[in-house]
């Protein structure tokens, strides 16, 4: 340092030791800094990486013939008749056209069919029943293919391994190379992955129910959350007397939001599904008890708000003759309302990724209606994602990566609506 | 003495307690009509809270107890029966720091009237708040930008537009608890401009630590210790002839 500035050595001294640790602490947070990026950045290549070839899908295009005599041999077209006949027959006659050899090879025949997606029968019935003009011609078809040949496709499956240690055998390969030389075989987005719900099927298992399921359950919460909590803290901020009977109510409160989110799955378990008998499985209790999980945090959030808004509004309003209830919500609500939204928000972001309480509201379970209302069975997001990441299939391991994908971009939309809504109704003093 | 003929306001043994401690000790005192009368003191001597008991602000202290009489216009004030927010109407206050809502100037000053349902019709409300804002001297600065935040302005023009929106409201009593505190001497200067104009047309009390400003701006000044009303006369007299020692200590700095 500057020896003409300073008056005295031990100043000297002791200002380069500050300044020393100054730097060691400010290079100690960065350091921090750092390393919490890089996991961010592990977190979300590796979802990328693992999860983005859940979005596509293979197709194998083979011309079907819709056999009249099969369909519907007494030319009725009456759906009725086209919903009884058997497309497995089209299916079979169909594959035996385009691989004439596995006519009389009955293990052939299986391979082949094997490499096709166990839907794809359904599929053929869509078809005819969208389209009736379709009976007795012969169209090229994009079926979609077995999970195992997707993740062949996907160069999942290691093939350099013995047929014993492969899920693929070597027959299956053969055919698989011969279709992909005749360039049948297309990688395509999967929309379906978004159109549909859960499956045994990894090729046809879609988010929708899951999808939809959180969203009627987090609408729940939030319309049961927000005004409940925001009045809850409106009152004991402004209304409330001073006394020790709302000091234990603000303890409780406190301790509520630390009470593990299993336990309010067991209170929900106990009061809303034995004593009030709702149904279970369904978004209305799903997000009731997500309620009594998120309220403690609107609550503490919107408390912490208003205590924020300086008393001279108050006073300012008090003086000019308002009301209590108009000095409240005039000036101090709107002045506390950012806070009281991005605490909601973050209540709701975790609401969004519980899985403990629902597994006792019988919301973590196998569902493949997609629902429609808040009365429908459904799951949840993460509750999906730890099914499928239960799952021994290979096909499922990028749905589970895919699913997080749409989790982390349900979170991620949620927390910009609230920077968003932070921005447009924050006040500066 | 200072002359009784136009008094507004009179307390009767008036007593502070905040829970044990008592603020104020047995406080008689008269205030006349459309004058300007500066309540001076150390700190802590009572002098605020004095003001805000003349319209129940004190109210909102939860361990505050205020016993004995304030008459204004003759009616007990310090009645739990008195309806606070229409006696709000009638006393408005200043604060301290300027503390405008974080809204626009306009609706700033247009907040009292609307509710309190003062104006009939959109133009009435902007009359209003057109003639406020002159008298309140600062019409000229912002007419062009009434929709701008009030917190957009500086801390002379903030203290101005409270008063603006006070007086909007057409109070007969306006408080101002050291209202120039914050503000530099040009805001300053311009505010005890404004307080001369107003007490033609309202009865002023404002509180204040500056003794040039109290002997500028008032008529009767009101000098207090501890908690207790120790002299009450002419501002002129007060400063130039205390009849009290304690006073004449205060005005010349011996202590305070």
């Amino acid at each position: 340092m500057n020896r003409i500035l300073s008056k005295n050595q031990n100043i000297e001294n002791s200002t380069n030791k500050r300044h020393r640790k100054e730097k060691r602490f400010k290079s100690l947070c960065l350091g921090a800094v750092i390393v919490a990026i890089l996991f961010l950045i592990i977190l979300l290549s590796s979802l990328a990486y693992k999860g983005l070839s859940g979005f596509t899908k293979t197709t194998i295009q083979i011309p079907i013939y819709f056999n009249e005599e099969i369909i519907d041999p007494e030319n009725t077209r009456d759906i009725a008749v086209i919903n009884k006949a058997s497309f497995r027959k089209i299916f079979k006659q169909s594959l035996l056209q385009k691989f004439p050899e596995a006519k009389d090879n009955r293990k052939m025949y299986r391979n082949i069919s094997k490499i096709f997606s166990r839907g794809s029968t359904y599929l053929l019935k869509n078809m005819v029943l969208d389209d009736i003009s379709l009976i007795g011609k012969t169209i090229n078809v994009d079926l979609i293919s077995s999970s195992t040949i997707d993740q062949l496709r996907k160069n999942n499956i290691n093939i350099k391994v013995p047929e014993s240690d492969r899920p693929v055998s070597d027959a299956t390969l053969k055919i698989y190379d011969q279709l992909n030389t005749e360039g049948v075989i297309k990688k395509r987005l999967n929309f379906s992955f978004f159109k549909y719900g859960d499956s045994r099927n990894p090729e046809e298992a879609g988010i929708l129910g899951a999808l939809l399921g959180s969203m009627f359950t987090l609408i729940i919460t939030l319309l049961l959350s927000f005004p409940i909590g925001v009045l809850t803290a409106i009152y004991l901020e402004e209304f409330a007397p001073k006394n020790k009977f709302t000091y234990f109510i603000e303890i409780n409160i406190n301790n509520l939001a630390a009470v593990p989110s299993i336990v309010f799955g067991l209170l929900g378990l106990a009061i809303f599904l034995n004593f009030f008998g709702l149904p279970r499985s369904v978004p209305l209790t799903g997000g009731l008890v997500l309620t009594l999980m998120t309220l403690p945090t609107v609550i503490i959030s919107s408390r912490a708000s208003l205590k924020a808004v300086p008393p001279t509004i108050r006073e300012a309003a008090l003086g000019l003759g308002a009301s209590k209830l108009q000095a409240v919500f005039n000036h101090v609500v709107p002045s506390a309302a950012p806070g009281m939204f991005t605490g909601t928000i973050i209540g709701m972001a975790r609401a969004l990724g519980e899985t403990a309480p629902l597994l006792l509201m019988g919301m973590v379970a196998f569902i493949v209606e997609v629902p429609t209302s808040i009365f429908d069975p459904a799951t949840v997001l993460p509750a999906q994602i730890y099914l499928w990441a239960d799952s021994p299939e290979r096909g499922f391991v990028e749905k589970t990566s895919a699913a997080i994908i749409v989790l982390v971009l349900f979170l991620i939309i949620m927390n910009s609506l609230a920077i968003w809504l932070r921005r447009k109704f924050e006040v500066r003093w | 003495m200072i002359k009784n003929d136009n008094i507004k306001i009179t307390t009767n043994d008036l007593c502070v307690f905040y829970d044990e401690k008592q603020a104020l000790f047995d406080v008689n005192i008269s205030i006349n009509e459309k004058e300007t009368t500066a309540l001076i003191g150390p700190s802590g001597c009572g002098k605020s809270t004095l003001l805000r008991c003349f319209n129940r602000m004190n109210d909102t202290i939860e361990n505050c107890v205020v016993k004995g009489n304030i008459n204004i216009d003759n009616a007990n004030v310090n009645n739990p029966e008195i309806d606070v927010v229409q006696l709000r109407t009638k006393i408005g206050m200043v604060f301290q720091k300027p503390n405008p809502f974080p809204k626009s100037i306009f609706d700033n000053v247009a907040y009292g009237p609307k509710i309190h349902g003062m104006a009939k019709n959109k133009l009435e409300l902007e009359e209003i708040v057109e003639k406020s804002l002159k008298q309140a001297g600062l019409w000229s600065e912002v007419k062009d930008r009434l929709s701008q935040p009030g917190t957009s302005l500086s801390g002379g023009q903030q203290q101005r537009l409270c008063i603006a929106r006070a007086i909007a409201v057409r109070p007969e009593i306006i408080l101002m608890d050291e209202p120039c505190s914050a503000l530099d001497p040009i805001a300053t200067a311009n505010i005890e401009e404004l307080m001369d104009e107003l007490k033609k047309e309202f009865t002023i009390i404002i509180v204040t630590h500056n003794m040039q400003q109290a002997a500028r701006v008032s008529k009767n000044t009101a000098f207090f210790h501890l908690g207790k009303l120790i002299e009450l006369g002419p501002t002129d007299q007060i400063f130039t002839n205390p009849k009290l020692e304690k006073t004449q200590d205060y005005i010349t700095g011996r202590y305070g």
